[in-house]
């Protein structure tokens, strides 16, 4: 149930991301790497938050876990191997994230989101307080994981240029599994708990082992971003696990808009772009350490203005100009087409 | 005529609301080939009793058994995958979802297989042909590509039934099915009701005593809990207890 404008904003969103690092500079292809980690971030929230409905709001810290995961398995001063790291960083995250789920998906509503972000203040104060994680300054990553077949390399991650090819597969493999994943029977029940569980449970699906999939799914994912955040950076700290990371990566999905994959893409470009943007001293001198204050308030009027996110605002233009079929497209707007 | 097939019965079903009895010692049986209308005023428990039935409350006390098994324990889905069906007083669906999806997503659960995750759910002949199946029962044919928010509130009603019929109940609890429609509407809904009833057991709670006295085969009047008649509506009608305390005397 693709149509066709979306196929090809995704396909041209990915042409753009491959041809990228030819036209750009150190500067840009560090952005942009550190952007399309975000995204594959805010697709594994997106799951969650836009396809089954449950608000998480402590998912830094499955991506934090992904994260130390990443140096902590990682030999002190030899080149892990990317074949086992990366699966077992995303284990990791996953398995935390069962736990999570397990238990917080027992509560419904706004208890599951502060149930939610409790776990992560606990994953957060482990990490903060105790010395496996190095503490408040964290631990760097000494040398970066490899592939090597047969003594040669075959995928290394050292340079900035590989490691965006990497992430941009790995970006693009996450997306294509979730497209996939949406139109499955799995997906379908998924956006039915979102659109009515009453009426999933009384049709005979038992909700509760499908949202624990989908938490297990999502933490997954988001220790895969965590790994790769890792790798890039070559250090880890504990505020890679604050509820602060976890409202940001919240507020990119509602910026590109709930209940789409391209939401959570265009939201996280967006959302770093902005911050870019108001950090930038270039534009605000002096004024560029107050960036928050310029991020929020653009946040709060994208919201205002744009209910239903970036990904909406095609529609709005439509609808402004063609007037009178609003009506009709505000409650179409959530039909169940999704990519 | 063979023995009555009892599909499901619930036995000395008891719920209370901390000191309040919502529902107080109700025996009930719903045969397959029949209607049973549960009526009684607002608050009088039927909601509750259906809920028990279904497994969305449990019962202080009692138990419910479904074709046979004892299922006061289990919970709500297991049920409806056994096959018992219910609609809600308020409609319960899938707005954002076209009609033709809601019913698909209803007959996915009995063919969830949630691990073909890379199958595109639109494949699964088994759900689509169950679904287009019981659009087509309640009436819904031409309205397949609509979103599901969009139908009249009638619609909505037959929507609720084909979702019901399309996981092949034995068992439809309906409650208040016909609130808010048309005379025309519930004409057809009825029609519906009796097709339906050869091969289910249909619970129907209703507050239109006029429907209820056309399609009933079996008439239980519920007061504060607990049950005052059970019968044929031709004995209930004549009942003084239910004149004095439902009927007002008409």
């Amino acid at each position: 149930m693709v149509t066709r404008g979306k196929l090809l904003f995704v396909v041209a969103a990915f042409v753009l991301l491959a041809a990228y690092p030819y036209v750009a500079g150190q500067f840009g292809v560090d952005l942009v790497t550190k952007i399309m980690i975000y995204a594959i971030f805010a697709l594994s929230l997106e799951l969650l938050v836009g396809t089954t409905g449950l608000v998480c709001f402590g998912h830094a810290a499955l991506f934090g876990i992904g994260a130390y995961a990443t140096v902590l398995l990682s030999p002190e001063n030899d080149a892990a191997g990317l074949w086992w790291l990366l699966p077992a960083c995303v284990m990791a995250a996953a398995a935390y994230a069962l736990f999570m789920g397990a238990l917080s998906l027992r509560t419904k509503g706004v208890y599951f989101i502060m149930v939610t972000l409790a776990f992560a203040q606990m994953a957060y104060y482990v990490i903060h307080d105790t010395k496996i994680g190095g503490g408040t300054d964290g631990i760097y990553l000494n040398v970066k994981p490899v592939l090597k077949v047969g003594g040669s390399t075959l995928i290394g991650l050292n340079d900035a240029g590989s490691f965006y090819a990497f992430t941009w597969v790995m970006l693009l493999l996450v997306f294509g599994l979730l497209a996939l994943l949406l139109r499955s029977r799995f997906g379908r029940a998924l956006a039915g708990i979102k659109a009515n569980e009453q009426r999933m449970r009384a049709t005979g699906f038992s909700t509760y082992p499908y949202k624990l999939a989908a938490f297990t799914i999502s933490g997954a994912i988001a220790g895969l971003a965590g790994f790769l955040f890792a790798v890039k950076d070559g250090v880890v700290n504990p505020e890679l696990l604050s509820w602060h990371f976890s409202g940001a990566v919240l507020i990119m999905i509602i910026l590109g808009g709930l209940g789409h994959l391209r939401g959570a893409l265009i939201g996280a470009f967006a959302f770093a772009l902005l911050q870019e943007f108001f950090q930038s001293e270039a534009v605000f001198g002096a004024f560029a350490k107050h960036w928050l204050l310029g991020l929020g308030l653009t946040i709060i009027a994208s919201v205002a203005l744009l209910p239903r996110g970036l990904v909406g605002v095609p529609d709005q233009v439509r609808e402004r100009l063609l007037g009178n079929q609003r009506d009709r497209r505000s409650t179409t707007e959530r039909s169940d087409e999704r990519t | 005529m063979s023995a009555p097939d009892v599909l499901l019965r619930g036995r000395e079903i008891t719920r209370r609301w901390g000191g309040l009895l919502a529902v107080d010692r109700v025996s009930i049986e719903l045969e397959r080939g029949s209607v049973h209308a549960v009526i009684g005023t607002n608050g009088a428990g039927k909601s509750t009793l259906i809920n028990i039935l279904s497994g969305e409350i449990a019962p202080s006390a009692g138990r419910v058994e479904l074709l046979g098994h004892d299922v006061t324990a289990w919970p709500q889905p297991r049920r409806a995958r056994a096959g018992l069906g219910r609609s809600y007083q308020r409609s319960t669906i899938y707005p954002s979802f076209s009609v033709f999806e809601n019913c698909r997503l209803a007959a996915q659960a009995r063919n969830q297989k949630p691990w073909l995750w890379w199958q595109s759910a639109q494949r699964c002949e088994a759900s689509t042909t169950a679904a287009r199946a019981a659009a087509h029962r309640a009436g819904l044919d031409e309205l397949l590509e609509r979103p599901a928010g969009l139908l009249s509130h009638g619609q909505k009603r037959q929507l609720e039934i084909a979702m019901c019929l399309a996981i092949a109940p034995e068992v439809l609890l309906l409650d208040e099915p016909l609130a808010g429609m048309g005379a025309e509407e519930t004409d057809r809904m009825l029609a519906l009701l009796a097709e339906l009833k050869a091969s289910h057991a249909i619970l129907l709670v209703e507050h239109d005593m006029d429907a209820v006295f056309r399609i009933a085969d079996r008439i239980t009047v519920m007061v504060n809990g607990a049950v005052i008649a059970s019968d044929t509506p031709q004995a209930v009608r004549l009942s003084p207890a239910v004149q004095a305390a439902y009927l007002g005397g008409h």
